[in-house]
């Protein structure tokens, strides 16, 4: 008995020493944040809150990293609710219907999953130059709504939902929006919620498109702000600055992780099943 | 089939916003990818000229390229081997039935949400040479201060340090779900006849879990190729004397410093074959099981 209380405090204690080492790094981007380039550059480096509060935020706040912030957040979230939207229509049509080539078309859809992002850039930089969407809110957005991704779970989704549901829809005469929204929707919550954190977490990282599609600063998103902001960039010497941009640029990201990681965790069960 | 709906319209009607995406912004693209491969493409776009294969062949007898070639090699072997053996240790510890497991899974996972270039820059500041922690410690102990920032193999090792962070939290999430698909009897009944910890986890649970590895080995490695361009933008560009240039930071220099669109063409269609190997491979080892990724 004793051995097996023994053994359980030892994997507790474990997991709260894997737990701090896996959060090092943030906590100490955190600790720097609030130093004064004084205490940034002082040795043995200081690991303790500096005296410089919330100062250095106001600094960053200051040169632009709030307004890429707030960038990032609404094409993060126009993203998210509109591929979503995008794919549930997509997901609707291939569940619920019968229709002609039908399987041509999720096949269609489906294969796009091996298109990612970095392959066609240069393509899709000149696309985007001659559709007049450069430096603009729209290429960050618009390129992104069809999911292939989504669609194929959604669609995996909706028909693991008994048919049944949509055989008393139609005798009730409910048309197939109406049972989107009615039935299919609220059934699909864990799907749903796992699809928007993934979605939204995918967007506000992007790094690579927006870098090259992007050229004026008030259009510019959060990520490429730590570029700016890394030491060595346009003169900037300074890590505290750096770190609270690094705390700007991920609050938002991991607000939503920890407040949909259950419905990810519930979802992605879901999906496992065979 | 299901019974369904009866109309040759509305289903059309609610495709066609994916069908014209992908159409506009994923299916021409890639085509022009396949022709501009085998262009010479000069002064923006405005002169173009057909030269069959020869991106392919100066790219294949690029010293440059097959650096490239062998540093993406390096990069994403390591994350990869890193990765999953530390979020298995990981997993197996958060899987763990005792009070608290359960809270330290969040405190596992987490960093799943942080972008790569924000851990590139965390790292980055960790390992500096001067002011980073890790230099104080490695200065304490062993006496030593190496300069991570200005030599090859140690920009190496700070780049896949921080892509091997980055990911654990990826990793945890999808081995935790299967461990916990792995029927409790088993492991009971090797524990009745004797099965010692060690024997339990080689002979159960990796083997049942091989699916699951199987699955991460392919994530991880189409992440390693394709996610880090941030990361190794933030942290060392490239460099130096391009020791951190993976595949994909070199595809970004030839199409958009020197605005080689063939050359810079015929690389995506390069690592246009990297995701189809890797994607098939999956498909076909690995039931149909599809997840949750941005694209």
């Amino acid at each position: 008995m004793i051995n097996k209380r023994k053994r359980i405090f030892l994997i507790q204690v474990c997991l709260i020493v894997c737990s701090l080492l896996v959060a090092a790094p943030v906590i100490f981007a955190v600790i720097t944040s609030t130093q004064t380039p004084a205490e940034v550059d002082s040795y043995p480096p200081k690991v303790t809150p500096g005296s410089a509060g919330l100062a250095r935020y106001a600094e960053v706040w200051r040169i632009g990293i709030g307004r890429m912030m707030l960038n990032s957040l609404y094409i993060s979230a126009v993203v998210t609710v509109g591929k979503i939207g995008v794919s549930i229509l997509a997901a609707l049509a291939l569940v619920y219907f019968n229709f002609r080539f039908k399987n041509l078309v999720f096949f269609f859809i489906f294969i796009t999953i091996m298109f990612p992002v970095p392959v066609r850039v240069v393509p899709l930089f000149d696309l985007v130059q001659k559709l007049k969407m450069g430096d603009s809110y729209y290429a960050l957005t618009i390129p992104f709504l069809a999911s292939a991704t989504a669609t194929f779970l959604l669609r995996q989704h909706f028909m693991s939902i008994p048919a049944s549901m949509v055989d008393a829809a139609r005798v009730e005469g409910v048309g197939p929006l109406k049972f989107l929204f009615l039935v299919l929707i609220p059934m699909s919550i864990n799907t749903l919620g796992a699809l928007a954190m993934v979605t939204f977490i995918y967007i506000w990282n992007q790094y690579l498109w927006p870098m090259i599609v992007i050229s004026s600063n008030e259009r510019q998103v959060v990520q490429l702000g730590l570029k700016m902001l890394r030491p060595g960039e346009a003169g900037r010497q300074d890590w505290a600055l750096a770190m609270a941009g690094v705390v700007i640029a991920m609050v938002i990201p991991l607000v939503i992780f920890l407040l949909l990681q259950e419905q990810f965790m519930r979802g992605f069960a879901l999906s496992e099943e065979k | 089939m299901r019974s369904a709906y009866s109309n040759k319209v509305v289903p059309w009607l609610l495709l066609s916003p994916s069908i014209l995406i992908c159409i506009l912004f994923l299916y021409y693209p890639m085509v022009q990818i396949a022709k501009l491969s085998l262009y010479k493409v000069a002064f923006f776009g405005m002169r173009m000229k057909y030269v069959g294969l020869e991106n392919f062949i100066q790219l294949f007898s690029s010293p440059v390229y097959l650096g490239s070639i062998l540093t993406s090699l390096v990069f994403s072997g390591a994350v990869v081997v890193l990765g999953i053996s530390i979020s298995m240790g990981l997993a197996l510890l958060a899987n763990q039935k005792v009070y608290g497991a359960r809270l330290s899974r969040v405190g596992l996972i987490w960093p799943y949400a942080l972008s790569p270039a924000i851990a590139g820059i965390v790292w980055l500041y960790l390992f500096n040479p001067a002011v980073g922690v890790i230099n104080y410690t490695t200065g304490l102990l062993f006496g030593i201060k190496p300069q991570w920032y200005s030599h090859r193999s140690s920009a190496l090792t700070m780049v896949i340090t921080a892509a091997t962070w980055k990911i654990l939290g990826y990793n945890v999430i999808f081995l935790l779900a299967g461990l916990q698909n792995i029927p409790g009897q088993f492991l009971e009944a090797a524990q009745i006849d004797g099965a010692s910890t060690f024997q339990r986890f080689w002979k159960i649970t990796l083997p049942l879990l091989s699916p699951t590895m199987f699955f991460l080995l392919i994530m991880n490695l189409i992440q390693s190729f394709f996610t880090n361009f941030g990361l190794v933008n933030v942290m060392t560009e490239g460099g130096p004397r391009e020791a951190t240039n993976i595949l994909i930071y070199q595809m970004y220099t030839s199409g958009f410093r020197y605005f080689k669109s063939g050359f810079a063409s015929a690389q995506s269609l390069i690592l246009f074959a990297i995701v189809v190997g890797l994607t098939l491979m999956q498909f076909k080892l690995t039931s149909r099981r599809v997840h949750y990724q941005g694209g």
